[in-house]
């Protein structure tokens, strides 16, 4: 989802003065040329910025729909667990992230009571700073994904549903499930042009205290910035190398250099790509 | 021990740094580092308590150990006591009472900087409403240069920050073109580089210094990054104006942002030896924002506007250009609201001008904050009567690279027809030159300006 091209209000000629240096759009999304009424923008940015700014807000505070993406979830295969962090609200969880990373006492006793065997990938999928992110890309991006864990020969726990989440809740997650690894799926926080941005956080040997420099991380997993396919291929080239090597800032992503990624990369859009 | 009696309750304060803390006026971060006022009573008692500390006594009681911190070591061992001498005598309370009274003037103000400690200033802030903030710092003048000449009063700078999301080298030339011909880069062009390879940052510093001298524009250039990068492209010879660093107000915090007052040091040294600015040698830019010591688990229990205060400490020992405070940039966790943001963005220009620092302000939040545009104007509104060194101009005020949002060429363009600010002047006379403005306002432009031709440099 991005914003909408749609026509805003019709600019008067006499009181807008446009710049002359439109085409220098063609090389930047940032916002230039606004053309000014005065010295001020005129009315159609001030709104085009209102309406970006807006979406991004929402992205922020709508609440994820556990029960409608453990539905998509179920229907791909997957066995679901719902649980929420220790923050109570959205206000707390924006002012609290101590308390975002930990499960609530009832969540953490309901992964407990799974008694679960373990398992090699854990997926925890947590709403983080915009749940339009989640709702949208985590499904796809895990459909992408499991077919090379499949080849890999890896086995996937249930998928952990998680809301007032931030990263390190993973970790008491995968602890609590016994995983090997676990991944973090997550709404990253929105940008003016970007309100859905998914990151993706890998940690081997989930524990209650991991440091943020024990993970590795793709970010902006979205169609109009690192689309599923590539995301999911890195992804699955960490994992491998995760549970060789471990996770951590020691662990340099090598996927652009494998035979596979030229090919995705030649199928794929990609002028938002990084170098 | 501090302690009062408010009707039936008695309040304690075991040592200054708890009465820093609580006398702070309300804040996120103040509440999640837990040294935060328990009730609004608690607080206003906080700051009658404060009101009665002698001066005197931030000189004999650190906030953070002197033998356990190179910055509490660099507040004392530098003050400067006969410059203290005017206001010696005085409490917190008594300081403010002075610092608004006709005996402070820009002279006596800037004769007393030396004098004071950040300590000192943070809690005289503590004391003081929004317009006392403003009207304090109004009367401070700090004045630098280095190809052109800030602070002069009524004067504003703004720093044009084209930043790309991969550092391209069309779109960032595409947004520094917009911020010119929108009047904007006095201050600096400052790009925040998406990477962190020396190569990337070099051909930067390259093409920003081939299109400063192919259209003599009287401005200096800075990629922000590391300050050991900016060292060792120094010594590959790259065209380096301004060092940048951020800083924070405690020896762990700066660790943790990988520096210390010895590296900063000689990199001062090293921008100095190149001799690249024409009316001035201030070589040294600055960032730094309420929450970093906290968000380093740095902060030694103090609150987190006495230790951005500190950080000006850092600041100030290496007589930077420009000083930036980037207010809203952290996140809710530390300034939830706009209030917060608004509050903290005077007290955090306020302080840094006592203390004789061409101070500056990112004026920005980003989208889990309980803030808006409308917020944002109401800071840069009062900053620019409070005087303020610079402010940043971002195109449409929309970060595509850091995500968040911060003022834009056009709020440049707004508070200098609302407040009559003029640009620094050696900049003022390159834009008439070039047609972009006359009499200090833009023209309209009839067919394409000269300027346009600097994306040819950028091929």
């Amino acid at each position: 989802m991005s914003v909408i091209p749609f026509p805003g209000p019709a600019a008067n000629p006499d009181t807008i003065t446009e710049d002359s240096w439109q085409a220098l759009g063609q090389h930047t999304v940032a916002r230039i040329a606004l053309g000014r009424a005065g010295a001020s923008l005129p009315t159609r940015e001030t709104l085009r910025f209102a309406l970006a700014h807006a979406q991004a807000r929402d992205a922020v505070h709508t609440p994820l729909d556990g029960d409608a993406l453990a539905a998509t979830l179920q229907q791909a295969g997957h066995s679901v667990l719902q649980v929420q962090s220790a923050a109570a609200n959205r206000a707390q969880y924006l002012q609290r992230p101590d308390l975002g990373r930990r499960l609530h006492t009832g969540s953490r006793a309901h992964l407990l009571a799974q008694q679960a065997a373990g398992c090699d990938v854990l997926f925890v999928v947590g709403d983080g700073l915009s749940s339009l992110a989640t709702a949208s890309h985590a499904a796809p991006l895990l459909a992408a994904t499991l077919p090379y864990l499949a080849e890999a020969g890896l086995s996937v726990g249930p998928v952990v549903i998680a809301s007032q989440a931030r990263v390190a809740l993973a970790d008491e997650a995968g602890e609590c499930l016994r995983a090997r690894l676990v991944v973090m799926l997550i709404g990253e926080r929105p940008g003016l042009s970007s309100p859905d941005s998914l990151g993706v956080y890998l940690t081997s040997a989930p524990k209650v205290g991991r440091m943020d420099s024990e993970r590795n991380c793709i970010s902006n997993v979205r169609p109009a910035g690192l689309p599923y396919p590539l995301a999911a291929f890195k992804l699955a080239w960490l994992l491998r190398a995760a549970l060789q090597q471990g996770s951590g800032v020691a662990l340099k992503d090598g996927s652009a250099a494998e035979p596979g990624w030229a090919a995705l990369l030649a199928g794929t859009r990609t002028s938002t790509l990084p170098a | 021990m501090y302690q009062i009696t408010i009707g039936p309750r008695r309040y304690h304060f075991a040592d200054l740094k708890t009465l820093l803390a609580r006398a702070s006026p309300l804040r996120s971060g103040d509440l999640l580092a837990g040294v935060a006022a328990a009730s609004a009573e608690e607080r206003v008692a906080a700051r009658y308590c404060l009101a009665d500390v002698p001066l005197r006594d931030f000189l004999q009681h650190a906030i953070v150990p002197y033998e356990e911190d190179e910055v509490t070591r660099l507040i004392i061992d530098s003050h400067h006591a006969a410059a203290f001498a005017t206001v010696s005598h005085l409490t917190v309370g008594g300081f403010r009472d002075w610092l608004l009274s006709d005996a402070a003037n820009p002279a006596t103000l800037a004769a007393l900087a030396p004098g004071l400690t950040p300590e000192m200033v943070a809690a005289v802030s503590k004391l003081m409403r929004n317009q006392d903030l403003i009207l304090v710092a109004r009367k401070c003048r700090v004045v630098t240069a280095f190809r052109n000449t800030q602070g002069l009063p009524g004067h504003m700078g703004v720093r044009l920050q084209p930043n790309h999301p991969t550092d391209d080298a069309r779109g960032i030339a595409a947004a520094m073109l917009d911020g010119l011909l929108y009047g904007a880069g006095d201050a600096v062009i400052g790009i925040n580089p998406a990477t962190d390879s020396p190569e990337t940052i070099h051909t930067m510093l390259a093409m920003m210094d081939e299109v400063r001298l192919r259209y003599a524009i009287p401005t200096q250039s800075c990629v922000l990054t590391h300050v050991t990068t900016t060292l060792e492209l120094i010594g590959r010879g790259a065209p380096v104006d301004l060092v940048f660093q951020s800083v924070a107000g405690t020896e762990r915090a700066n660790s943790g942002f990988g520096i210390n007052l010895a590296v900063l040091q000689e990199a001062h040294d090293a921008a100095r030896s190149l001799q690249r600015g024409t009316v001035g040698d201030n070589v040294m830019y600055f960032e730094t924002g309420q929450g970093s010591a906290l968000s380093a688990g740095a902060h030694w229990g103090a609150d987190q506007q006495t230790c951005e205060a500190r950080a000006y400490a850092v600041a100030r020992h290496f007589s930077p250009l420009l000083v930036n405070t980037v207010v809203g940039f952290i996140g809710p966790e530390y300034l939830y609201d706009g209030k917060q943001i608004i509050r903290a963005g005077l007290e955090d220009h306020f302080c840094g001008k006592l203390l004789g620092l061409p101070m500056g302000c990112d004026i920005c939040y980003t989208n889990h904050a309980e803030a808006d545009q409308d917020d944002m104007d109401t800071l840069l509104t009062l900053l620019g009567t409070a005087g303020i060194h610079f402010i940043i101009g971002v195109p449409g005020a929309d970060d595509i690279m850091l995500g968040y949002q911060s003022t834009s060429f056009h709020d440049a363009l707004y508070l200098r027809e609302l407040l009559g600010l003029k640009r620094a002047p050696e900049f003022e006379d390159w834009l008439e030159t070039m047609a972009i403005t006359r009499g200090g306002r833009l023209q309209a432009h009839g067919q394409q300006p000269p300027l346009l031709g600097l994306m040819e440099t950028v091929a």
